[in-house]
């Protein structure tokens, strides 16, 4: 301590405190689009059109939130709605996506390595080239105005990059426990839903979540396949919203505000998976 | 006769019983690439060439869309335009405030995890809500940003509206969401081995030395690969331009996607909007390809992998 001359200390506290102020900035320049959402949210029509604007209500109350899940709008059967559809989609992704990772990472069989990079290669094809004739094919087979589109694929293999996450996995875990397990008798299904799934449940949830937020947020696939205001998810709904109350700012942004909480709230519960996936699912691949 | 045995016993066992449950394990995914890849991808280069609309059936008129794309069409190349600025604006932003957040995080300080969140938070807001958002915090009149450069005595800015401002209003968007690369950085950054940087403070370097021959080489593959995968995203935008703008003002952020879709769905050119989606396919092919080549001799790469 000692040893260091005052000069360099003094420069020690300063680069404390220029770091600091970047960090506050950065804080501020994260938290201010929050905190005009949540404003807005509480103000009424007129107070929204104060010039200068109001930094906070004057009688902050829950009447836009009122509107958005009461009014002639239905919020809240968009959101049973979009349950409707994340439910069998994040359950189909974890599913299909694990299995054919398990497929690719334990067994052998013919062109093993060709089959896996033309299941990989999806990942490289824009959704511009797919669009139209995927669309297309649905309309052939009239589920237009259906969740199939947005549900069914998910049960047919969940994803490239779900199983090329999955597949990483499983090849971390010694195949010794497959085999001790195949002399007890254990058969392939077994194995993998009584031993190898356990042990990834980390991943699992990594790839749920994943799955959820991706769902929760898409707003091209029900836009595309979805026509009936009756089976509209949020995302839709805050769009549709969004166009009929278009001034009533405040409104609309009650409605932002409900489509975002469940993210959050989904965010602080697994705040560390998410960190891993998005690590692994980068610096891995 | 001896060697036609062994190949038949060979291929016996390539395809035993370990083999086939194998392969059913597999078997949705590979239905699945054939149903929703294959089967579009073929369908969609079908119908590249022809004149399909809809309402009468299509007639193959050979590589009259591709050449109409490129020749006559005016809109394709405003949709270049704006994607393309976008692109590289909204990538080159973002990377460089999403490595310095990564940055700031490295550093040890008491309660960086809080602020770890807190750079993070607004990747979690759904595109739709943030497109919503964002055109509030840009209303000209009583949204918070014109209200804010009025405090410091800037006169108010048309933002979405204006034709040269649209596209950085929609870049600094793209930039306050950065969470996913931060995250990819901060790793990076805290994978760099104590030892190096050592090496460094030893020989009396700064941080800022330990930032140039230390931290910034190492990182650089990952740099490399977010990057690639930034353009590769923005290059898709379209909820902006759906919910926010509308492709304009006067075409200005009138991104290919959008176009696509409008072409498709909104003008019925169904075999014109296929070959549009071909174009962009390629475009990206080729970029990519001069990106790997043009990059990575520049990348540090540790060992032989990646």
């Amino acid at each position: 301590m000692s040893g260091m001359s005052i000069k360099k200390r003094k420069k020690m506290k300063g680069s404390r405190v220029v770091l600091y102020l970047a960090l506050i900035v950065g804080a501020l320049i994260s938290l201010v689009p929050f905190y005009w959402l949540i404003r807005s949210a509480f103000m009424n029509m007129l107070e929204i059109y104060i010039l200068p604007p109001l930094w906070w209500s004057r009688e902050p109350s829950f009447d836009n939130f009122k509107t958005v899940f009461f009014a002639d709008i239905p919020f809240f059967s968009y959101f049973l709605n979009t349950i409707k559809i994340v439910i069998p989609v994040v359950f189909g992704t974890v599913v299909s996506s694990s299995v054919a990772a398990y497929g690719f990472a334990r067994f052998d069989f013919p062109f093993k390595q060709g089959w896996f990079a033309i299941c990989i290669s999806s990942m490289l094809i824009p959704g511009a080239v797919t669009l139209i004739p995927g669309f297309l094919i649905w309309k052939r087979v009239n589920a237009i105005n259906t969740y199939w589109p947005l549900i069914l694929p998910c049960f047919f293999g969940g994803g490239a990059f779900n199983i090329f996450l999955f597949r990483q996995f499983f090849m971390t875990i010694p195949r010794d426990l497959d085999e001790a397990a195949t002399l007890d008798g254990a058969g392939p299904l077994r194995i993998y839903w009584q031993i190898l799934l356990p042990l990834l449940k980390p991943v699992c949830i990594t790839v749920m979540l994943f799955t959820f937020m991706g769902t929760w947020n898409d707003f091209f696939g029900p836009m595309l396949y979805l026509y009936d205001m009756e089976k509209y998810t949020v995302a839709l709904g805050l769009q549709l919203f969004s166009s009929s109350y278009g001034s009533d700012y405040g409104a609309v942004m009650a409605g932002a505000l409900v489509m975002t909480i469940p993210t959050i709230l989904i965010f602080f519960v697994g705040q560390k998976y998410f960190v891993q996936g998005i690590v692994t699912g980068s610096v891995k691949g | 006769m001896g060697q036609t045995r062994t190949k038949a016993l060979k291929k016996k066992r390539r395809w035993d019983h370990n083999a086939k449950v194998g392969f059913a394990l597999v078997t949705p995914a590979i239905l699945g690439f054939m149903l929703f890849c294959a089967v579009p991808i073929a369908y969609s280069a079908y119908l590249s060439f022809t004149d399909w609309n809809v309402f009468k059936a299509p007639n193959f008129v050979g590589f009259k869309n591709y050449i109409k794309i490129f020749t006559s069409d005016y809109l394709f190349k405003e949709s270049i335009k704006a994607t393309f600025s976008f692109a590289f604006g909204s990538t080159v932003c973002s990377t460089v405030y999403a490595f310095l957040l990564a940055l700031l995080l490295s550093r040890r300080v008491r309660g960086i995890s809080i602020y770890r969140t807190i750079f993070y938070l607004p990747s979690i807001v759904p595109s739709v809500a943030m497109c919503v958002l964002w055109s509030w915090l840009y209303n000209k009149d009583f949204g918070l940003f014109n209200t804010l450069l009025g405090m410091v005595g800037i006169p108010k800015q048309s933002f979405l509206a204006g034709q040269s401002t649209v596209i950085p209003s929609l870049i600094f968007m793209a930039m306050w969401s950065c969470g996913n690369t931060m995250i990819i950085y901060l790793a990076g950054i805290q994978g760099v081995p104590d030892s190096l940087r050592e090496v460094v403070r030893i020989d009396g370097g700064s941080y800022r030395h330990e930032l140039i021959y230390v931290i910034i080489p190492m990182v650089s593959p990952v740099i490399f690969f977010n990057v690639l995968m930034g353009l590769i995203g923005s290059f898709q935008a379209f909820n902006q331009a759906f919910m926010m703008t509308g492709g304009g003002p006067n075409n200005k952020s009138l991104f290919y996607s959008y176009y696509l879709y409008s072409v498709a769905f909104q003008q019925n050119k169904m075999g014109y909007a296929c070959a549009l989606g071909w174009v962009m396919f390629l475009i990206m092919i080729l970029f990519t390809a001069i990106f790997f080549k043009t990059f990575t001799r520049h990348i540090f790469f540790e060992g032989s992998e990646s």
